[in-house]
């Protein structure tokens, strides 16, 4: 069992969460992630880390809630524990002859884009992070994001707070004004990172995108998070669990990605409506 | 009294209810029939059965107790040489070892062997409070890698001797290929269970979600006081078929699809794991998992499940028994028959259709037997113009799985050969001292038996080599 050591909402559909996991702290790098079950029986699911105390043995993971596990985790409280939390998982972001990066996360994405960006500031590279949220009630980590970055531009797609848009205005604007990064790491929904290598194309930086896969096992074993690459001309399949998260964005066929990612869909749905009622039924009883 | 030439059958559920359900498929050996089948046993004294066994399991001496009715003493002869009975009896090929030895088998069908095993093992389990005592510490520390057949074994034949083993478990459940891969109606889960918590009883730690390679390295596992590491990760990694179509929703590797079904259980009426059931299923290959696959599939309600595979009838690696099975059941065999390319739905004028990414067929082509390979076995050639389409709504591809890499990526110096396994001794020793390796993760996917042989010699080669310190 793995305790949580502490809760908070960071907006009405995303919480996040510290886990006591000592083996775990110990070694996670930022771009890992980590696989928890909430109860026995529980489903396995994947999330990507998103800070570690090493003092504490903490592992932070920031969730949405979109579905069954995510909507049980999320009526766990401080004290309480989880069944299981395996990892870390995956390779760790590639940090080196990285001068200046460009920091772009999209929604929950930003979860994982802070501690990426915190690693670079940590590792003396200049920050420019651009976050981006459908609305104003939807930010998240602004302040984290402005401590660790030399510039932080705020996006929502309706204009309800800061800039109106989405994070591929301002990233344009910057590379025609000149503005050369040696790297941009993307992470968010996969249509934001496909638009985001689109948009970098032209300029020719290099761009690494955060993949999030269906997993089951993460170490490689079911190859249920396939994805197919076009390396050199040929496609090649690679697992995001042992051979990312972390990828070309320019590899990366993203409308497979996103056409597996609905494989489930109904089902998710169903079982997320079904606990919902669940937890209702439990209060009103 | 006439010998019995043939073998008692094994009381089985007939195949039109078993199919519907994931209940063991053989029920076992009565007392009666256990009785009857052990004097069949001519107790040769050269043991030819014996050599047969790669565990060594002392085979006429513990029918021999059979035949007295002393039922412990028969698992007690077989426990000095096999740490799990009742997964050997129900999941070894017998018939291409112990069995293919026997006397008996010359003239007539060998003596059922492997169900008599299963026969002790399981009167064991069925015993109250069984008593189980830890050896007296010997002040050694032994840490295991992956918690499969051939792990376990080490595990066992090690405590037995007094060392402190710990077990590590990358998944959340111990028991490897044993808990995801085979599945319930042929190896139920209480029985690994129950052959795990023997295990635990008898003093071995398992310590599950620490992925060795990731969450520990061996080296560190050395700084913790482990004097010697057993590597027995087994070959986790699945093979695909590198044909166009693959990535579509409906695509499977077997590993990914039995996982689902057994280690998380989407068999279950409301499962938490979802898994697609029903319609058409195609299983591309011949081996034990393919037969696992297809007959899982069939339970989870599937309408017509169809076995493709590139060979004919007289290659196909399953067991015996598991083709008969799966016959029976009413799956349909395409033999010397080769996927192409899998299908998918594209609607063309609505990108958003739900269907769209589907897998909706199969093209094919069919081959004959030409030359034989490297191996002896011929080789499969495709015969032009015999292409055809499978309408089909899931593939599973069960054709093989490589060694994991994730503990030859992250310890330096360990030799692999070409194809990934690891490359170890006759003891089991790799170059890096103290390192022993077995099972899949030597020889990439092989039986769970030949998994378990590799195990002992290991605990054997470690036990030597510590005592002699």
């Amino acid at each position: 069992m793995y305790k949580i050591l502490s809760k908070k909402n960071l907006n009405p559909t995303v919480t996040q969460m510290e886990i006591e996991a000592p083996l775990v702290a110990r070694k996670a790098k930022p771009g890992q992630f980590i696989i928890l079950r909430v109860d026995a029986d529980g489903e396995r699911i994947p999330l990507t880390i998103a800070g570690i105390d090493t003092a504490r043995s903490a592992v932070k993971i920031i969730f949405q809630i979109v579905g069954a596990t995510t909507e049980k985790l999320n009526h766990k409280q401080a004290g309480d524990s989880i069944e299981d939390f395996a990892g870390p998982l995956g390779v760790a972001t590639e940090t080196k002859d990285i001068q200046k990066v460009c920091i772009i996360g999209g929604g929950v994405g930003c979860a994982i884009a802070m501690p990426i960006a915190e690693e670079f500031r940590r590792l003396g590279a200049e920050v420019t992070s651009i976050i981006g949220f459908r609305n104003k009630d939807l930010v998240i980590l602004e302040d984290e994001f402005k401590a660790c970055s030399d510039r932080l531009i705020v996006m929502t797609d309706d204009g309800s707070y800061a800039r109106a848009g989405n994070v591929t205005v301002p990233l344009k604007e910057l590379l025609e004004a000149g503005e050369s990064f040696d790297r941009i790491i993307t992470i968010g929904p996969l249509i934001m990172m496909k638009f985001v290598t689109l948009t970098a194309k032209p300029f020719g930086v290099p761009v690494t995108v955060s993949m999030n896969p269906i997993m089951i096992d993460g170490t490689g074993m079911c190859g249920g998070c396939r994805l197919t690459l076009t390396r050199g001309g040929q496609k090649v399949t690679k697992f995001a669990c042992v051979d990312g998260p972390d990828f070309d964005g320019y590899e990366v066929d993203f409308d497979e990605a996103m056409s597996r990612s609905r494989m489930y869909t109904d089902f998710e749905r169903a079982a997320h409506a079904e606990t919902c009622n669940l937890f209702a039924a439990e209060k009103e009883g | 009294m006439a010998i019995n030439t043939k073998k008692n059958p094994m009381p089985t559920q007939a195949p039109e209810v078993r199919k519907h359900n994931f209940e063991e498929v053989a029920t076992g050996y009565t007392v009666e029939i256990a009785l009857a089948e052990a004097q069949r046993c001519l107790n040769c004294k050269n043991k030819p059965c014996v050599s047969g066994c790669p565990v060594n399991i002392d085979i006429p001496g513990f029918i021999g107790k059979i035949k007295n009715n002393d039922f412990a003493g028969a698992i007690q002869i077989i426990s000095q040489s096999s740490a799990l009975p009742a997964v050997c009896g129900r999941v070894c090929p017998q018939e291409t070892q112990c069995e293919a030895k026997c006397t008996m088998g010359v003239k007539f069908e060998p003596v059922a062997i492997g169900r008599l095993e299963r026969f002790v093992a399981d009167w064991q389990l069925a015993q109250p409070a069984r008593t189980v005592t830890a050896a007296t510490p010997n002040g050694h520390k032994v840490a295991i890698i992956g918690s499969g057949p051939s792990g376990l074994t080490c595990a066992g034949d090690l405590a037995r001797k007094g060392y402190a083993v710990t077990v590590y478990e990358a998944l959340h459940k111990a028991g490897g290929v044993l808990v995801y891969g085979i599945p319930e109606f042929r190896l139920p889960k209480r029985i690994v269970a129950q052959e795990i918590e023997t295990l635990r009883r008898s003093g071995v730690q398992f310590e599950t979600n620490v992925i060795i390679g990731k969450t520990l390295s061996i080296d560190e596992l050395f700084e913790m006081g482990y004097e010697a590491v057993y590597i027995g990760s087994g070959a986790g990694l699945p093979m695909f078929l590198n044909i166009p179509g693959e990535s579509l929703k409906g695509v499977y590797s077997a590993n990914e699809f039995l996982t689902r079904a057994n280690l998380m259980q989407a068999y279950l009426e409301h499962p938490v794991t979802p898994i697609m059931k029903g319609g058409k299923v195609a299983v591309v290959g011949g081996g034990n998992v393919a037969m696992d696959a297809a007959r899982t599939a069939l339970r989870l309600g599937a309408e017509k499940v169809d076995i493709v595979y590139r060979r004919s009838m007289e290659e196909l690696p399953a067991r015996h028994e598991e083709v008969e099975h799966v016959i029976e059941e009413g799956i349909n065999f395409h033999l010397l028959s080769s996927p192409m390319e899998i299908l998918g739905y594209c609607d063309e004028t609505d990108a958003r259709n739900p269907k769209n990414g589907f897998v909706t067929g199969m093209r094919c082509q069919q081959m004959e037997l030409g030359e034989p390979d490297a191996n002896g076995r011929r080789r499969p050639v495709p015969i032009p113009g015999s292409e055809y389409t499978l309408e089909i709504d899931t593939v599973i591809i069960a054709v093989g799985t490589s060694p994991n890499p994730l503990i030859k990526n992250t310890t330096a110096g360990l030799q692999v050969n070409p194809k990934g396994g690891i490359i170890v001794d006759e003891a089991g020793l790799t170059n890096r001292a103290g390192v022993y390796a077995g099972g899949d993760a030597v020889t990439g996917s092989a039986t769970v038996i030949t998994a378990m042989g590799a195990g002992k010699r290991a605990a054997k080669a470690i036990d030597a080599k510590l005592m002699k310190r």
